[in-house]
């Protein structure tokens, strides 16, 4: 059964929606009720408005956005793939399935500068763990032929979006591609 | 890194995802937790302002709210500084890294719509001198229910 959508948010309401819990929610008691009154709407209106937000898939993930770095998860590798096009979603959905695996991607190649057509982030405490979950990943998903390569990051030098103007792209860039 | 209580490692594992929408969400997490409310918020702001979490509120799906790519730059190490600081001064980077590899910048561009992430490509391409790989998300093949963490 096909259940009606809520009447949606105006356009622009929605958008300062977004924007509001793209920054983060107030630590407060009633936080939906706060943000209600910075937009000017009801608290009935801002939960009904995630609730869309979320039933469209426009929401990834709804909570505590940890940072891997502080918390001793110092290693970072991109790793990435050379897989046959007509291969990825399958390789793309066996490599995605594990829990260390915090990003799976499929981007275009660039020839001939770029080869690689996936990218998975993987997250460890040091480089050797990362390591150690590729060479799992290359038995247990059967990428012995496919070639990869691991960039581990060195220097952030920037994190999340400096600006917090009321635009919709500033303040909800930070909240991409976390 | 400092060791974290028992409560705080229970916020920052279990609660990446599905936070309530109830009018009180942080009173239904106190109780699944057993704790008083006031305790559970005053724990996310401290964790908060040490800077292990960024924030509780959304991650969205890229593409889905504006428009947005990975990028990639092969920089000269001695530029390099220079280089990323330019970059990192766009009000649309974020995620600005060196990574070990020949393209060694790699940084995510998040503009309103197409039109501006191309006009701040260009930009970016421009002031900075060197030529950018432009990766683009095409598909994506994991269902993101946040990160486990281990606790040692």
């Amino acid at each position: 059964m096909k259940v009606a959508n809520a009447p949606g948010l105006r356009p622009e309401l929605e958008d300062a929606l977004i924007a509001a819990i793209g920054e983060g929610l107030p630590l407060v008691r009633r936080p939906y009720a706060e943000i209600a009154h910075r937009l000017g709407c009801s608290e009935a209106e801002v939960i009904d408005g995630i609730r869309n937000i979320i039933a469209d898939g426009r929401l990834k993930r709804f909570g505590v956005i940890v940072r891997h770095r502080q918390l001793g998860y110092r290693a970072n590798g991109m790793v990435v793939w050379d897989i046959p096009d007509e291969r990825v979603r399958e390789l793309g959905h066996c490599i995605g399935q594990y829990a260390f695996v915090t990003l799976c991607y499929q981007r275009p190649r660039r020839l001939p500068d770029w080869r690689y057509n996936l990218f998975t982030m993987i997250h460890g405490q040091d480089r050797n763990a990362v390591v150690e979950q590729v060479d799992l990943i290359v038995k247990q998903c059967g990428l012995q032929d496919i070639d990869h390569d691991i960039l581990f990051s060195r220097r952030c030098f920037k994190q999340r979006g400096a600006s917090y103007q009321a635009r919709l792209p500033a303040t909800t860039q930070h909240a991409l591609h976390e | 890194m400092r060791q974290y209580s028992k409560l705080e490692q229970r916020l920052l594992n279990e609660f990446q995802h599905g936070l309530p929408l109830s009018p009180e969400p942080f009173a239904d997490i106190a109780r699944q937790l057993g704790v008083y409310q006031n305790t559970v918020l005053e724990t996310l702001e401290r964790l908060q302002t040490e800077g292990v979490i960024s924030r509780v509120g959304a991650v969205f799906q890229p593409n889905r709210v504006g428009a947005s790519t990975l990028v990639a730059m092969a920089v000269p190490e001695a530029e390099l500084q220079r280089v990323a600081e330019i970059v990192s001064n766009f009000a649309e980077v974020n995620h600005n890294y060196e990574r070990e590899h020949r393209y060694n910048l790699w940084f995510v561009v998040v503009a309103g719509n197409d039109a501006r992430l191309r006009e701040v490509l260009a930009q970016i391409e421009e002031r900075c001198g060197y030529a950018l790989l432009d990766l683009p998300l095409q598909d994506e093949f994991f269902i993101d229910l946040g990160f486990d963490l281990k606790w040692t």
